[in-house]
């Protein structure tokens, strides 16, 4: 087959239908649930699509401009379809009711399986284990999607977007959510969400502090919460005792790797995803990577977009191959933590998407090759929590080795 | 009227109960909880011990030592996951390896096998991470690894497919003589009985008192442990201990027969019977020593944290005795009791006959069942052939772990069946993995749901009040 796309979330239906726009029809889609959409089924909640379509949708009806597509232009699609195993050579195993355990061979893949929560069993707070205790994401599902309250008295931790969307959610259903802690001086999640779903409904933001016990043996009866000092450890004499039902967590978003990891393909420590090209090519040439599986967007839009470079790049490398014309290293001063992609590979226009380490006021981005400045553009603030970008003009890769991203005083 | 009453479906109990099903006997098994395996069994090292720990002579040494041998067959005869990897006590200085040659003289003692001090360089071959400072180990290869609530589950299954009933929630909370019977009590019911084998782990003092034996206590002793990734469970492929010193045996580190790594546990007595909860200060403590003892432990990679109790006898041994005619104490029993439930297990029939049961061995017993991981374990052919059969093995639903709903089904219908979240994952490991359940608990609140017949919101974590959600959404109202 010539091209497998492992994930029918926003990235893969997006990368599907710009591949078939390119001329691919041997191809197909494997998603594991059973119907297409990924993660935007579940959130309801408008505010998809401004950048995209110039609109608010919710994330159903973001998906389902997606999904129609795919349908009208007969992409195949199998649902309820698990992929289990990729090989270096692009051999797919993957199973499902109706075929059992399968192989396929493809010419190229596409991977967008998208991200998972960070569990609470990550973080080791202390205390007891009881019922009562989701990520923001499994309380999203069972609200949303199953119609069930998973508490009414609600401590979230973490200011992740999911999880001050579903302070407003569960405020909306008639829970009382006591306080979203945040373990850094800022939150995590876009600044929009912050006003419309906590100040709105006066839901109190507790930067820097943290969770240091969990208490209730058979279901949650309340949490110990404290401030942390400026190396994030909690600061005793702070505690504060909060009754509560449920903690939900919202404590950050990791790319789900483990195929990529089986088939070879080389990960950055840093966004926990694939090192890609311009063309979201990774390590193993005709594998590409989009979306959440890649890095962790903020918004649908830009998944959609680079989800579109995946599935044209991934056509051209199955009718021609794909040639390169460069050897671009794109490095990043620590302020800057990561871009992506990480290389390039051809002499063309490409915009460079990237995240910096911590909020920063009247910068400069600066793009360095050698001693000179490439590009240079002003910012009067930066956050972790939004993902940023600049077009890097074929111009400016002349004759580079090595792209430098500095973040520099204005 | 039962021949034998076991309180507590812990390992010991379970094992117990197993060994009784080969009886002609009514036997059954009181369990408080809502699930097998949820006391001291279900939080522990899962290490089967060689034995050289414990003092010669002691019921602990005999009992470790004949468990440890037996532990194989019985692992093979209930498909469950055991590992013969070996363990490592190691040293980092002289004064080591002065306790480590007298571990090795008393596990002779004890009759362990091919115990061997190993020097540096030796270590380093076996373990290329272990630390740059370790200098001397005592290698015992019979040391394994098992997975404690998995054997406990098939022990019991066991049993019950050879005819041994099992009640849940069922909270004993007195004993009482009739004749040359008990009758045992709980708040909604009683059975009779006319032997009773007080298994009751961290509660077997209480059980004791209802009849009248107040000959020891149990003190909870709490053990927190750190899980790690599967991607870590290849960093050492033997257990390996620390010499033990006055401040007892210190962290330890293994793989887990299901491929992570687990590194615990912290050493501290409690008065709260019940009070499982984790410690920030556990965690720095495990941190600390278990990154002593490799190159380097990726804690950056936990997917868990965990706390059991030990019931630690007052006694300092096992406490395995007859106190009144027909009541039999199999209490005290913290490590290695894992490896030494097998032994304890005919120990304790042993007393039983000198009580007076002399029921007959029956020829129908059968010793083997299916193992809860054959589709796992299947090769690609047999599982399109299952799946063919039914198509629900087809349809993954813990993406982690690679749990399907099949296997989900038959926890769910297979003895001793999962009524909760906690007693799936115990049976299938769905959610054990890195998400924790993030993606299927949703799915599997599903399936519990329907194949139980109870409303959606009713389904907890573990039985009782552990609700996983609490009435239902506005609009679904």
């Amino acid at each position: 087959m010539d091209l497998v796309i492992i994930g029918g979330g926003p990235a893969g239906m997006s990368a599907a239908i710009a591949a078939y726009e390119s001329g691919i029809r041997d191809m197909v889609i494997l998603e594991r649930d059973e119907s297409l959409g990924g993660i935007l089924q579940q959130c309801i909640h408008n505010g998809f699509g401004l950048h995209k379509f110039g609109e608010e949708l919710t994330g159903p009806e973001y998906a389902w401009r997606y999904e129609k597509k795919v349908r009208e232009l007969n992409i195949p699609v199998k649902l309820g379809t698990m992929v289990l195993d990729i090989t270096e050579d692009k051999v797919i195993t993957a199973t499902n009711p109706e075929d059992g355990i399968f192989t396929i061979e493809a010419k190229a893949i596409i991977l967008a399986m998208g991200c998972r929560e960070r569990s609470k069993g990550a973080l080791n707070i202390a205390g007891s284990r009881p019922a009562g205790i989701y990520s923001a994401g499994t309380a999203q599902k069972y609200v949303n999607m199953k119609g069930y309250m998973p508490g009414k008295n609600v401590v979230i931790l973490g200011s992740g977007d999911i999880g001050l969307i579903m302070a407003r959610r569960m405020t909306l259903e008639g829970a009382k959510v006591h306080a979203v802690c945040e373990l850094m001086p800022y939150s995590g999640g876009l600044a929009r969400n912050i006003e419309q779903c906590l100040n709105d409904f006066g839901i109190p933001l507790k930067l820097s502090h943290t969770v240091v016990e969990i208490h209730g043996k058979e279901r949650v009866t309340g949490v110990t919460i404290a401030k942390v000092d400026e190396n994030r450890k909690p600061i005793l004499e702070t505690k504060e005792y909060i009754p509560c039902d449920t903690l939900l967590l919202s404590v950050g978003l990791i790319p789900e790797n483990e195929l990529s990891k089986s088939a070879g393909i080389s990960l950055s420590t840093i966004t926990s995803g694939a090192d890609v090209d311009q063309d979201r090519q990774t390590s193993i040439p005709g594998i590409f990577a989009c979306g959440n599986v890649l890095h962790v967007h903020d918004l649908v839009d830009f998944v959609s977009e680079e989800a579109e470079i995946a599935g044209k790049s991934a056509a051209l490398y199955i009718q021609n191959g794909k040639e390169n014309t460069c050897s671009i290293a794109l490095e990043t001063d620590g302020k800057i933590r990561y871009t992506v992609p990480q290389r390039i590979t051809e002499n063309k226009d490409v915009k460079v998407y990237f995240r910096v380490a911590d909020v920063f006021k009247n910068v400069k981005i600066n793009v360095y090759s050698g001693e000179n400045v490439v590009f240079s553009k002003r910012k009067q603030k930066v956050a972790p929590g939004e993902m940023e970008s600049i077009l890097l003009k074929k111009e400016m890769l002349e004759g580079a080795e090595k792209l430098t991203f500095k973040l520099e005083e204005a | 009227m039962y021949d034998v009453a076991v309180i507590g479906a812990g390992v010991t109990g379970a094992m117990i109960a197993r060994g009784l099903a080969k009886y002609d006997a009514k036997v059954c098994i009181l369990e408080k909880a809502n699930d097998v395996a949820t006391g001291a069994t279900r939080a522990n090292s899962a290490i089967v011990h060689a034995g050289f720990d414990a003092k010669e002579g002691s019921l602990k040494a005999k009992l470790n030592v004949e468990g440890s041998k037996m532990m194989k067959k019985v692992t093979d005869e209930l498909g469950v996951k055991y590992k013969n990897n070996g363990s490592l006590v190691i040293g980092f200085n002289d004064e080591d390896r002065k306790t480590i040659e007298e571990l090795k003289k008393r596990g002779d003692a004890n009759g362990v096998e091919g115990l061997r001090v190993i020097d540096a360089a030796e270590l380093r071959e076996l373990e290329p991470n272990i630390s740059e400072n370790a200098t001397c180990a005592l290698y015992a290869p019979t040391g394994a690894i098992v997975c404690p609530y998995d054997l406990t589950i098939a022990a019991v299954g066991n049993a019950m497919d050879n005819g041994v009933e099992l009640k849940l929630n069922f909270k004993v909370t007195g004993i009482e003589k009739d004749g040359s019977d008990y009758v045992i009590k709980s708040e909604n019911e009683q059975i009779k009985a006319h032997y009773v084998i007080n298994a009751a782990g961290l509660f077997a003092d209480d059980i004791a008192k209802m009849v009248g034996d107040d000959s020891f206590s149990i003190n909870p002793r709490r053990g927190e442990y750190i899980l790690l990734d599967k991607e870590c469970g290849g960093l050492v492929s033997h257990t390996i201990f620390r010499t033990p010193s006055k401040m007892g045996k210190g962290i330890l580190v293994s793989p887990t027969v299901d491929g992570n790594l687990l590194t615990g546990p912290t050493s501290v007595d409690i008065a709260d019977k019940e009070d499982n909860t984790t410690t920030s200060e556990g965690f720095a403590h495990i941190i600390k020593e278990a990154s002593e003892n490799l190159k380097a432990v990726p804690f950056g990679k936990t997917i868990t944290s965990f706390c059991g109790l030990r019931a630690t006898g007052s006694t300092g041994d096992f406490i395995i005795n007859s106190p009144k005619a027909g009541f039999i104490n199999a209490a005290g029993i913290e490590s290695p009791g894992l490896s030494a439930s097998p032994a304890i297990a005919e120990y304790v029939i042993g007393l039983l006959k000198e009580q007076g049961f002399n029921a007959a061995q029956k020829d129908s017993f059968n010793p083997v069942r299916r193992s809860a991981h054959y589709f796992k374990d299947a090769s690609v052919e047999e599982k399109n052939e299952i799946i063919k059969k039914n198509p629900a093995f087809g349809r993954i639903v813990c993406r982690c772990e690679i749990v399907t709903e099949g296997e989900i089904l038959e926890a769910i219908h297979t003895n001793p069946k999962a009524t909760d979240l906690d007693g799936v994952k115990r049976r299938t490991r769905s959610g054990m993995g890195r998400c924790q359940s993030g993606f299927c608990s949703p799915y599997i609140v599903e399936i519990l749901s329907r194949e139980l017949g109870i409303p959606y919101e009713c389904v907890t974590k573990s039985g009782g009040e552990s609700y996983i959600n609490v009435g239902k959404t506005k609009e679904a109202e």
